[in-house]
């Protein structure tokens, strides 16, 4: 019955979104006044699929295997917090996710929003509706979490043990939360260019959204980046999977959008680029949807290949950004310019940010889909990696944040006074470290040496906008873009600290031997079996020391029954200088065991940055809630 | 803004979902095809898979007549289904050498008697070195070999009946 509930409230909510679109262009073309009713059907559609979602959720968590779902993915051996978030370690489970977030989305914009003319807010509930209607098409017709299997299952298949992992629990559904939450901005983008208002009331009804998608996928991409480096056992924090790569293009782009949308509120400048990049964002959300839903790149996350779904989310992605860059090109020439601004003012920094952010987008873009589009037109196999994007998209980036430091200080439409001289110490710091970077590490790369320099100078540039300012009453948003700018900084001083001093020993040695890395001895002592509730494993005891003290690590190869599967638990000694990662293999027939020891001075400073620039956002966000908050208490 | 640049985006959207479409309709072929195709084998020298038999080294590949190379292993499941179509091939004149992968003397010996030995020599790879050097991803892989010692085909998996003639053509045309 559980089961049975949560396919009626989809379907439910599938009839009501196509009613709520139909009401919402009878409104906007004036025929009848529907705003009550459209705002209500958006808030009882996320109702519906939120309830659906909490069927599946139940269905899990009893494990019954007369759900196919939850027979092919479930296990009734597996810990409880992975039985749960085992509901969206799945193709359908996670479809079914995106789109209650989608629907969620819907009725918070219709609860929430007030200010905003009617026109455009029930044009964008309109076009909400129409995202919401497709997805639940594919829901129901070509991924129904739902179907019953008879006669029910004797035992579940079990997990995907790489997926057994806290960091699974939050990695998918705060990513929805970014790709999905952009869904926003695209609807308010499109309601805005139907009713033709697109002006500042519009960019700070949109930039609450912005700002909090952006928020879940920089802290997403943050956990999806820790996750690969100890779960994978690889050592990397980055591959450049095209998987990877999808959840970047959206971040580039909300990014970009952003700081745009904060011109067009500020200035009432920017407007035709704003709309644009809000389309842009969304459809690269679902863009990254499609890649990892159809398997047509090879990925670490392609587990649902089917051509049929692939075709499904494909048509869906094909109508809805045709459609909104069809109405990009009829009206965008109705969108006249706001404001002028100077040369040298804050404008213009956001301008280059933009067009830096933009055209690392279309780096990162091609570099995705060159293989394909190559293959496509003549038939030749290739593959693009880290090499392509690192040189390419590596200098642009390092231009990106030497302009940080600037813009940030920049007042808007015309700067008078002489800021650059507040920037001779960041200046100075960074030339200090190029110099000693260029003297004291001759093997690291250039872009690992102009990183460091940028970090340095960086870090103390991204708090200048805070000097001088009575802390209590510096807005949040300052302080926000503040701690942002500086998440940034520290986030790139560990990447370029990965890249020039990590150092790594692939060995093989028995019980009793010591291997060097870095400035460690690691005494191997040897290994002993472990167990857990559904794994076996061998565990290595590593005794690793540096000078005093010893750090016992003991990374583990795990062998998973359900499915029958082998896996490489990473033993990590995090440290305030770095962090020693230890991976064990397997043995050879004289007894030697494979041994990979990385020594990574401050690479914890890469998702700590991140984590920075996830608060600032919060930060910012709670600036304007409160703002918001003051606005109707005073009413 | 003119015109053609406002429909821009669009017509790079319906670009993109063209390509991506292609790809839907047209799966991916996850066949890993070596880069020696047309080019000169690597050298490489094996010692004899069976005790007292003969080994293998890449100056024995070119004779001046084409010849097939074929890498296989008493492991195998395929390699025994394709064993018959190998003696057909030996039958019909053709010289085949071979290469044991990760084998053992005893196994290789049974598998031999069991499904007959067409190989006129039959090199030993203990560690896949060979294989690799090769550009081979798996077994059984079979290579056609031109009296010069370059390559001139690479048959992925087993050989078939209806293989049959696409191996003698590109035996033909390499000599």
């Amino acid at each position: 019955m559980i089961a049975e509930a949560g396919l009626t409230a989809l379907w439910l909510a599938a009839a009501l979104s196509l009613l709520g679109l139909c009401l919402s262009v009878v409104h906007v073309r004036g025929r009848l006044e529907a705003d009550g009713t459209v705002r209500a059907l958006a808030i009882a559609q996320g109702l519906l699929c939120l309830f659906a979602f909490a069927m599946l959720l139940l269905v899990f968590a009893r494990t019954d295997l007369s759900v196919a779902l939850v027979a092919e993915n479930s296990h009734s051996a597996k810990p409880f917090i992975y039985k749960v978030a085992g509901a969206w370690g799945n193709h359908e489970g996670s479809m079914l996710l995106w789109v209650t977030v989608l629907g969620l989305s819907g009725a918070a914009l219709a609860a929430l929003s007030h200010r905003l003319p009617s026109r455009t807010l029930i044009a964008a509930l309109g076009a909400q509706a129409a995202l919401a209607l497709g997805f639940h098409a594919f829901l129901l017709f070509a991924s129904n979490p739902f179907a019953r299997l008879n006669p029910p299952a004797p035992e579940g298949r079990g997990l995907n043990p790489l997926l057994q992992d806290p960091g699974l629990a939050f990695h998918p559904p705060t990513l929805y939360l970014g790709y999905v939450g952009l869904s926003v901005a695209f609807s308010l983008a499109v309601g805005a260019m139907l009713a033709g208002e697109v002006d500042r009331q519009l960019a700070r009804a949109m930039r609450p959204w912005v700002l909090g998608a952006w928020i879940f996928l920089t802290l997403g991409i943050t956990a999806g980046s820790y996750w690969a480096y100890y779960e994978l056992g690889w050592g990397g924090w980055w591959f450049w999977d095209p998987v990877e790569n999808a959840s970047l293009m959206p971040w580039l782009a909300a990014t970009a959008l952003l700081h745009s949308v904060a011109v067009l509120a500020a200035r009432n400048a920017l407007k035709a680029w704003t709309m644009m990049l809000a389309v842009i964002a969304f459809s690269m959300s679902m863009v990254g949807t499609f890649l990892v839903r159809s398997g047509i790149l090879t990925s670490v996350h392609s587990f649902a290949v089917d051509p049929l779904r692939g075709s499904f989310i494909l048509g869906l992605l094909a109508i809805y950004v045709t459609a909104a860059f069809l109405l990009f090109a009829v009206r965008a020439r109705t969108l006249r310019e706001g404001a002028p601004f100077e040369l040298v003012s804050r404008e213009t920094g956001i301008v280059a940010n933009n067009l830096l952010l933009t055209v690392i987008l279309g780096v990162v873009f091609i570099g995705t889909l060159y293989p394909l589009a190559v293959e496509a037109m003549s038939g030749e196999k290739l593959s693009v990696g880290a090499p392509y994007f690192n040189a390419v998209a590596g200098p642009l980036a390092i231009v990106l944040g030497i302009l940080l430091s600037v813009g940030p200080l920049l007042s808007w439409r015309k700067e008078g006074r002489p800021v650059f001289k507040k920037l001779a110490l960041p200046a100075l710091f960074a030339a200090t470290a190029l110099a000693i970077a260029v003297l004291a590490i001759p093997g690291a790369s250039l872009l690992a040496k102009c990183g460091l320099a940028l970090a340095a100078g960086l870090i103390p540039a991204a708090v200048l906008p805070l000097i001088g300012r009575n802390p209590l009453r510096t807005p949040f948003a300052t302080w926000g873009m503040a701690i942002a700018h500086l998440g940034m900084a520290v986030s790139v001083a560990g990447m370029a600290a990965d890249a020039a001093f990590t150092t790594e020993k692939l060995t093989a040695a028995r019980p009793g031997e010591t291997v060097d890395v870095g400035p460690w001895t690691v005494e191997f002592a040897g290994v002993t079996p472990a167990v857990g509730a559904n794994w076996t494993a061998v565990q290595a005891e590593l005794r690793a020391t540096r000078g005093s003290g010893v750090h016992v690590l003991k990374p583990q190869t795990r062998f998973f029954t359900d499915p029958p599967t082998e896996t490489n638990e990473a033993a990590i000694d995090t440290m305030l200088s770095g962090q020693l990662y230890t991976v064990v293999g397997r043995s050879d027939s004289q007894g030697r065991w494979q041994l990979r020891l990385w020594w990574k001075p401050l690479v914890t400073l890469i998702w700590l940055g991140g984590v920075l620039i996830g608060f600032g956002g919060l930060l910012a966000l709670a600036g304007h809630a409160r703002r918001a908050l003051r606005k109707w208490m005073a009413q | 803004m003119n015109r053609a640049l406002r429909l821009l985006p669009v017509i790079l959207v319906i670009w993109i979902v063209g390509t991506f479409a292609w790809r839907l309709i047209e799966p991916n072929d996850p066949t890993i095809r070596s880069q020696l195709v047309n080019r000169s084998i690597p050298p490489f020298q094996l010692a004899a898979a069976i005790p007292g038999a003969a080994g293998l080294k890449s100056a024995d590949l070119a004779t001046g007549k084409p010849r097939l190379l074929n890498l296989f292993a008493s492991w195998c499941v395929p390699c025994v289904g394709e064993a018959p179509i190998l003696a057909e091939l030996h039958r019909r004149g053709v010289e085949i050498d071979g290469i044991a992968i990760r084998d053992t003397p005893g196994g290789l010996n049974a598998f031999l008697q069991r499904y007959g030995n067409p190989y006129s020599r039959i090199g030993s790879d203990p560690t896949s070195r060979a294989q690799l050097a090769l550009g081979s991803a798996g077994v059984p892989e079979t290579f056609v070999i031109d009296g010069k010692g370059v390559m001139r085909l690479q048959h992925v998996g087993p050989i078939y009946e209806s293989d049959i003639p696409i191996i003698l053509d590109a035996l033909e045309k390499a000599r």
